[in-house]
């Protein structure tokens, strides 16, 4: 179990979140598209010129970009 | 209201089918207008159903209710002030669990909810087993299933609509936030009983709810009342940001808990949407694809459309003569036949390019293609200050500048909306092109092709520069985040993408055409009189008006002529050349043009140049300043926009002139 923040993550990894250190509105965004602590997370995959990324949450696809995903602190799942 | 009369609002997240569900509903009884104060669309439209009816009022789709965007503040304000008598959301079966968010939050409400379980059939084909009755009982709300696309449970849904109405008592169900935010409701509640309109307005739950979510447009609210002391002491004493965690934590952990006992099986797996991405968005064929039906709809838009812009051109040319014929006297024809049957025609001509673009973005969008294309270019586009969604925009704009400016809507931020739509005229549109071929291919014959390459490279160089200024100055800040939902791929339906067309294609004339028609108008006068001078020549309002300009321009490098012609491009850029034909009184024959050009004193290679950089700069035409006031619902940035394009314009041209006399 190592902690690191989502942007770190290749794809094909899992994840689940710890905490999101985002401010303001970026932080309810992330949060009502369902980044609450404890969600699984899966990186899908990044964009052709290497950002976004995209992401599997709760059975959907959401992209963001990496400086978003600094913002997330997460463990990776086994 | 009568008791036959039902208002429904219709709620839910971005791509669940709303769009649909809400035509298939009303069919053609719709209105579409903005909300109140905002340039929100809003959409409304009715039916009669057994002996009801039945106003829908379709609210801007979003993920939650906290007042995050402009879109979420008109959801909740209409379903809280307004008070429709039920409100329908519309949940992707696919998506059960992400969509229940918005529930929890619309539950809070106190409205009486309906659920429609939208597109179950693709929940079912994936293997989900859906729960109806389990949802209905832990929702303690109705839940219809239906398939919008195909018209299947919209009948069964307005009846239950009638049913829930008819209902004498309801009660919702409410989220409960955890001991300790809990008493911090109570409390906040308490004191928001104590000043008697707010109970009777709004929900005191949910206001209090909102309050400790750090809702400040709530807070906005009730800052005038006699409570708001009261309220600003207790949430100075929380820790508003954490709360706002738990908040949203709690809400996921009723979801999940509720979830398992709603659907079976309603697990993550691959689907064909996940394969088809596998190439869409692959790291080597992802761009290639991109860019051939990036090319491929530029060229529907456009080289389809051209054949229709001929005809639509012909008709309103031979309107304009044969009033012209028979209406006398001479000065009545002239204003029926150029100024208005010309400024109708400049409206109609866009309309097969606004058609067709609006069908092609239709399907791009409902197929979930848009998303993807956004996720493509983000990079690039970030780059210079814009995002994702701005490339499609600025694309067009080399097509013409008018749908361009329109396809900018499916930019959610209206920071980064609105730095697209200034930048957008900056894109060099095939209407400008005869002015580069005429004095290219005068002045510069052998290089002409370099040239108009070079001003065509010069526009997109501006619109990347000025996107960079905006955002440190006016629009100062960088791009909203990216935080975008990619939908699964769908098969996009043709009736939807042929009502998207017309919808928009006819808000277009509606409320870009009277400004249009307006600036047409005036235009004509100012050729035309005063009275008795010949149109458009030296003695007419726009001769003196060129002659008085004159004196500006002349740092470019341009005589009166020049200038009462780029006068006339305000209406049109072809005008331009036409208008130049009549001042050397050589009518339309360009090889003459050409000739006088080159015999012209006044006009050396340099003067073309600048002429070409300033066609190409300042403002595009009066189409697109009626189309920019009609999206940004402002005169300011309007203004902003004309104001901008004519300083950039003096400026490079200035530096092009001036430069090049001292190369000389």
């Amino acid at each position: 179990m190592v902690e690191s923040t989502l942007n770190d993550l290749r794809p094909g990894e899992k994840a689940r979140i710890i905490k999101v250190l985002a401010k303001g509105t970026v932080r309810r965004k992330l949060m009502d598209m369902g980044m609450v602590p404890g969600s699984e997370i899966e990186v899908v995959r990044t964009a052709p010129l290497g950002d976004p990324i995209e992401f599997r949450i709760k059975g959907y696809s959401l992209s963001m970009r990496k400086q978003e995903a600094v913002n997330v602190v997460v463990e990776t799942i086994v | 209201m009568a008791d036959n009369r039902i208002r429904v609002a219709l709620t839910g997240n971005p791509n669940v089918g709303k769009t649909t569900l809400f035509n298939m509903i009303t069919g053609s009884r719709q209105h579409v207008g903005n909300w109140p104060g905002v340039t929100v669309e809003k959409k409304s439209g009715f039916k009669m159903h057994k002996g009801y009816e039945i106003e829908v009022v379709d609210l801007p789709g979003t993920y939650s209710l906290t007042a995050y965007s402009l879109d979420e503040v008109v959801a909740r304000d209409f379903i809280v002030d307004e008070k429709p008598d039920v409100v329908v959301q519309i949940v992707d079966a696919t998506n059960i669990e992400r969509n229940l968010y918005l529930t929890t939050q619309l539950m809070e409400l106190g409205s009486k909810m309906i659920i429609a379980l939208n597109m179950y059939d693709l929940a079912e084909e994936r293997g989900d087993k859906l729960h109806v009755e389990n949802m209905e009982k832990i929702l303690a709300m109705p839940v219809v299933l239906t398939i919008a696309s195909d018209n299947v449970g919209i009948s069964e849904l307005l009846d239950t609509v009638i049913a829930e109405k008819q209902k004498e008592n309801h009660h919702s169900r409410e989220i409960g936030y955890g001991d300790e935010i809990e008493s911090r409701i109570i409390e906040v509640e308490k004191v928001l009983s104590q000043e008697d309109g707010l109970a009777s307005r709004y929900p005191l739950r949910w206001l209090a709810v909102r309050l400790l979510d750090g809702d400040e447009n709530i807070l906005r609210k009730i800052s005038g009342s006699s409570v708001a002391l009261q309220i600003k002491s207790i949430l100075e004493s929380v820790d508003i940001e954490e709360y706002e965690a738990l908040m949203a934590d709690k809400r996921y952990e009723v979801i999940s808990a509720m979830f398992p006992q709603m659907c079976e099986r309603c697990m993550t797996r691959m689907t064909t949407s996940d394969m088809v991405d596998r190439v869409m968005t692959n790291k080597y064929l992802g761009i290639p694809i991109f860019l051939a039906l990036m090319w491929g709809a530029f060229e529907l838009t456009f080289s389809f459309a051209n054949p229709f812009m001929v005809i639509i051109e012909m008709i309103f040319v031979w309107l304009g003569e044969t009033a012209a014929f028979y209406i006398r006297p001479e000065w009545l024809a002239s204003l029926i036949g150029e100024g208005i049957i010309g400024g109708v025609g400049s409206v109609f001509l866009f309309i097969p390019n606004i058609f067709i673009l609006f069908f092609l973005l239709s399907m791009l969008e409902d197929s979930g293609y848009l998303a993807r294309a956004a996720f493509i270019v983000d990079r690039v586009m970030y780059k210079i200050g814009l995002q994702g969604k701005s490339f499609i925009p600025m694309l067009l704009g080399f097509g013409c500048n008018v749908p361009a400016i329109m396809a900018t809507r499916s930019i959610e931020d209206r920071m980064d909306r609105m730095a697209t739509i200034m930048v957008v005229p900056f894109i060099s549109c095939g209407a400008r092109l005869p002015i580069y071929i005429l004095f290219a291919g005068t002045f510069f014959s052998k290089n002409a092709g370099t040239v108009i390459f070079c001003i065509y490279l010069l526009g997109i160089l501006v619109a990347v520069a000025s996107a960079k200024l905006l955002r440190t100055t006016t629009l100062k800040g960088h791009p909203a985040p990216f935080i975008l939902e990619l939908p699964p791929y769908r098969v996009p339906t043709l009736k939807n993408s042929i009502r998207h067309m017309w919808d928009n294609g006819s808000m277009y004339i509606r409320k870009a055409g009277t400004i249009i028609l307006g600036g047409s108008v005036v235009i004509w006068l100012l050729a035309a009189l005063p009275w008795g001078v010949e149109y458009g020549s030296e003695d007419s309002f726009i001769g003196i008006v060129g002659h008085a300009i004159q004196p500006l321009l002349g740092p470019l490098g341009f005589d009166w002529k020049i200038s009462v012609s780029l006068l006339f491009g305000f209406v049109a850029k072809e005008i331009v050349v036409a208008s130049l034909g009549v001042l050397y009184g050589v009518g339309d024959d360009e090889l003459a043009l050409t000739d006088s050009l080159l015999a012209d004193p006044n006009m050396y290679g340099i003067t073309a140049l600048s002429l070409m950089v300033f066609s190409l700069l300042y403002m595009p035409c009066i189409a697109v300043v009626g189309i920019i006031k009609k999206e940004t619902g402002s005169w300011k940035w309007t203004a902003f926009s004309v104001a901008y394009g004519l300083a950039v314009a003096w400026l490079l041209a200035f530096i092009v002139f001036q430069g090049g006399k001292l190369l000389n």
